[in-house]
């Protein structure tokens, strides 16, 4: 931002940026201190640690497929999509409905991988419906309208998007079956990891290698680009916006889909309130990566799980605070706060969407 | 218009008037599918057999039945409406084209609800879909079997052609009726406040002849109401016009006494609702005041400067825990034991730091990650509070009870009742406090920033202090809402400070209108009083609410009562279309004029007129 400013104004700006500087500072000598004071006092052990750190890569990867969706929307139309951890919730919920259906025909532990697979074509399916839904009757007629307005509808979309699920399929908590393959643990490389960690870990990583080759590799994804460059240009280049912002929405919706089945392995419950969080959370790792930059949105993601998972022990145990856990998502909400303060344009910078006011 | 002859082009414009397009039967078959999927939707999701609990009408119509038939009948009227007829067309007539266009909805709501209820008896759907019970099936077949989905299906085809035929009358009628049925399906509902009403004038006698006793008005009841309303809508609504005309007529001095009694019996009337309605209704009403207390405070922050606050609820909570551990003698850590009034200054001491510190970080932040950064500090109030952590301070999840009643001097207010009054006053006071701020330099800047904050910056706005201002002005208003909150309750524990308050409170102030405060006293009345007085509404409060949110940004953005500001945003384009076609209009009529009066001047002169 390179502007001439009024002589008063700027002084503030100093002012301002001198809060922020002590802010800085001081943040960093909690950071600092506290995860000092927690390893001298040797609470936790190595191999505890490294746990954490697994626990915190898996988490962190279901964030990073999800705010895939947040990022790409956000790089095309310039707005938060705040029902996009609905759609999340959605693939969920109705992945459950299935999962509890062949765990009831035995095929859930008779052929896991058949399970797994049909279980993640329907929750990508329902997210994809969902996403895409929201769009065309949600966004599309009010694309030419101040940024405040989507936003607001989409606010709206999430909401109604939760109550109607309560609605139709009741307000309990549903568990998913138990998946016997899935139980136990493996030892990569000498490390214990547990099954179903590696097979989140394996699962994130081809999906987003498939989404990086399909939005730089193919035509289609290079329309998507382009349409975040510049839409009208793109248009006149013969790109259909309407097909390149309805991708858009689908393939977030599909990672979203493939993200919540894999969040259920981990978590195993679901119901109608389930995608608020992660939501909340896969927009901080977009924030954090640089919203706008796929590359930005999968580091994000897993620098948001692994802080999320590692960061109340090792930070606030260290200050003497009882009981860290509780404050899981305080610690997620204050990297979304303090990112957004000290670094807005995340870790990566904002690339999809340049410059965008 | 004058005929000119000489001017062939205009000429032939002024003679060949252009139909406008009639009424869609495409359309309407598309709006039938809508209808359809609504109708199912309700049904599946619980609602028509919740709402069937309450009668409107004794053993005639239940909100139930209501509920499931104005879906046909509302969208029926929709899809029987002309499209909007342009300039220099002619409207097409009426016809029975607009009541084939009704039936066409009413058919396919009929097939997709018929076929629903034979899909969901066929294949037991219950496992999944928890709300398509036996019970639901029976009412949606007026417990007939299958001899009731005839009736259904010619239910929802009578409603498509009611819904057709309202088209076919006269405006005034039209308004007249759909009035009164608003007000019957309303006065029905409300018998709690109406029966309390009579009862509170001495009417009582007047109750059993309205109202059933087991819910719901009498035939007898609903048909006055009816006819009553009609006639309010009939006669009385088109005079309003006049009314304000004649007001603007009048003199000043009488002007002025006009408004004054107008002040004087609204004064009168608020001090008597408490008392007239009792304590149940009072309780309702109490909560609104709170909520429309938030209300106008975010109206300030979203509507006036346009900072979308998700967080609001953290000043509200700021507000309660403050009032809560100054007065309360159970507070966990330290009980100053304070009075109310003396613990008021640091509240807003308090709730002016809390908007400090969450308007400092933000200043420079665009408009969509200010709404989820301020969400953020939102759930970080909340957490904090529920946290083992500060559970000395603050009391975790038990939080902290035996908050002392408010008094003044020797009042004590104890009862709904009485609190309504210093609710009152707060509000009066927010209300007062935003209507001065809407019209002073603080509050011009703030929409200039709104409108675009790089041009505000250019002529001379200080961002950064306009930005901070509307932090802590909605954060004190606010945190009044908390206090009285804490009072009100005796006890606040963190999850009274949820974000669906937030939520709650950005609603009512989107659908009153952003920046409008009576806006938000409709908004707040409708939206919060509605839901608390029938317990059917609250479970699919957040619901409708979303749906709402929806349905406002796509048809009428600017809210139900809305500021001029906002309109001109938002309608931009129409209103400078409308601009520009009086324009036309002013110059074809001066070039007529011109013409008629020195026919000699050559045609390409009257454009400077």
């Amino acid at each position: 931002m390179q502007r001439a400013l009024p002589q008063e104004f700027s002084e503030r700006i100093n002012f301002a940026a001198g809060v922020i500087w002590i802010l800085r500072v001081l943040v960093a000598v909690i950071v600092i201190w506290g995860a000092t004071s927690t390893l001298a006092a040797g609470f936790y052990s190595p191999s505890q640690w490294r746990d954490l750190v697994i626990f915190g890569l898996a988490q962190g990867g279901v964030y990073a497929l999800i705010a895939l969706g947040y990022t790409m929307v956000y790089g095309i139309l310039g707005f938060i999509n705040f029902a996009h951890g609905e759609v999340f919730m959605s693939g969920m919920m109705i992945g459950y409905f299935v999962a509890d259906y062949l765990n009831e025909v035995g095929m859930w532990n008779g052929n896991p991988v058949l399970a797994f697979l049909i279980v993640l074509v329907v929750s990508m399916f329902t997210s994809t419906s969902v996403a895409v839904l929201v769009e065309r009757i949600a966004y599309r007629p009010l694309r030419e309208s101040p940024r405040i307005v989507p936003l607001i509808t989409s606010i709206g979309a999430s909401f109604f998007i939760q109550y109607a699920f309560r609605g139709l399929f009741g307000a309990g908590v549903k568990s998913y079956p138990r998946m016997e393959a899935l139980e136990g643990a493996v030892t990569v490389l000498g490390v214990r990891i547990l099954k179903v960690h590696v097979l989140v870990i394996v699962a994130v990583f081809i999906m987003m290698a498939l989404l990086y080759w399909f939005v730089e590799r193919t035509r289609t994804g290079k329309a998507i680009r382009a349409v975040a460059e510049d839409k009208e240009i793109a248009a006149l280049m013969g790109v259909d916006i309407d097909r390149a912002i309805v991708t858009t929405f689908a393939i977030g919706g599909m990672m979203a889909g493939a993200a919540g089945l894999l969040y259920a392995l981990v978590f195993s419950q679901v119901f109608f309130f389930s995608g608020f969080l992660p939501g909340i959370k896969a927009f901080t790792a977009a924030v954090l990566g640089g919203i706008g930059n796929i590359v930005g949105a999968m580091l994000g993601g897993i620098v948001l799980g692994i802080v999320e998972s590692v960061g109340p022990i090792l930070i606030l145990s260290g200050l003497g605070i009882p009981a860290p856990h509780q404050l899981k998502d305080v610690v997620a909400f204050t990297v979304l706060v303090l990112v957004l303060i000290f670094r807005p344009k995340g870790l990566l910078g904002e690339r999809l969407a340049e410059e965008r006011d | 218009m004058a005929k000119i002859a000489p001017v062939p082009e205009e000429a032939v414009l002024e003679d060949v008037r252009l139909k406008a397009p009639e009424v869609s039967l495409e359309q309407a078959a598309k709006l039938g599918g809508v209808a359809g999927i609504v109708a199912v939707f309700v049904s599946a999701n619980g609602m028509v057999q919740a709402f069937a609990e309450r009668d409107i009408i004794s053993g005639i119509l239940s909100m139930g039945y209501a509920l499931l038939f104005l879906v046909p009948l509302i969208i029926a009227y929709l899809a029987a409406r002309e499209p909007p007829v342009l300039e220099g067309f002619e409207a097409p007539q009426k016809g029975p084209r607009n009541v084939v266009a009704g039936l066409i909805v009413g058919a396919i709501t009929g097939l997709f609800l018929v076929l629903f209820v034979l899909l969901a008896s066929a294949v037991n759907l219950r496992r999944v879909f928890i709300n398509i019970s036996p019970q639901l099936l029976d009412l949606l077949t007026f417990g007939q079997g299958s001899g009731g989905l005839v009736l259904l299906a010619a239910g929802s085809l009578l409603m498509g052609a009611a819904g057709g035929l309202t088209q076919l009358l006269e405006a005034k009628w039209r308004r007249a009726l759909w009035g009164a049925v608003a007000w019957t399906l309303l006065i029905g509902l409300l018998e709690v406040i109406v029966a309390q009403l009579f009862r509170g004038l001495g009417l009582n006698v007047l109750a059993p002849f309205f109202y059933a006793g087991t819910g719901g008005l009498t035939p007898v009841g609903a048909a006055i109401v009816f006819v009553i309303a009609f006639l309010y809508y009939w006669a009385v609504v088109p005079k309003v016009n006049q009314w304000q005309h004649a007001y603007a007529q009048m003199p000043a001095e009488r002007q002025r006494s006009v408004r004054l009694s107008a002040v004087v019996a609204a004064v009168i009337v608020v001090a008597v609702t408490p008392q007239v309605l009792g304590p149940f209704v009072s309780e309702v009403l109490d909560l609104v005041g709170i909520f429309l207390l938030m209300g106008l405070g975010l109206n300030i922050v979203v509507g006036f400067a346009g900072l979308l606050d998700l967080g609001y609820v953290a000043f509200f909570a700021v507000g309660a825990y403050t009032t809560a551990i100054l007065t309360s003698p159970a507070s966990p850590r330290w009980s100053p034991e304070m009075s109310f009034w003396a613990a008021l200054p640091f509240v807003i001491l308090a709730a002016a730091l809390a908007g400090i510190i969450v308007g400092t970080p933000v200043l420079r932040m665009r408009g969509d990650y200010l709404a989820i950064v301020t969400l953020g500090f939102g759930e970080i109030a909340r957490l904090l509070l529920l946290s083992d952590w500060l559970r000395p301070v603050f009391g975790g999840a038990q939080g902290i009870l035996k908050i002392p009643n408010l008094s003044i001097g020797p009042i004590v207010f104890r009862t709904p009742v009485d609190m309504f009054y210093p609710i009152v006053g707060f509000c009066l006071l927010a209300a007062y406090v935003s209507w001065k701020l809407k019209n002073s330099r603080i509050g011009r800047a703030w929409m200039a920033m709104r409108e675009d904050e790089q041009v505000a910056e250019a002529m001379g706005v200080d961002i950064v202090e306009i930005k901070l201002k509307a932090f802590i002005v909605g954060a004190v208003i606010a945190s009044f809402g908390g206090a009285l909150f804490a009072v009100k309750i005796g006890s606040v524990f963190p999850h009274s400070f949820s974000l669906l308050v937030s939520i709650t409170v950005l609603v009512l102030v989107i659908v009153g209108g952003l920046g409008s405060i009576p806006g938000v006293v409709v908004g707040t009345l409708a939206l919060v009083g509605l839901p608390e007085l029938l317990r059917e509404f609250q479970e699919y409060r957040l619901l409708a609410y979303g749906v709402l949110l929806i349905l406002m940004m796509l048809y009428r953005p600017e809210g139900l009562l809305p500021t001029k500001q906002w309109v001109r945003e938002l309608h931009e384009e129409e209103l400078m279309q409308d601009a520009w076609l009086k324009m036309e209009e002013d110059r074809r009529r001066a070039q007529a004029q011109a013409q008629t009066s020195q026919g000699d001047l050559p045609p390409a002169q009257p454009e400077e007129a």
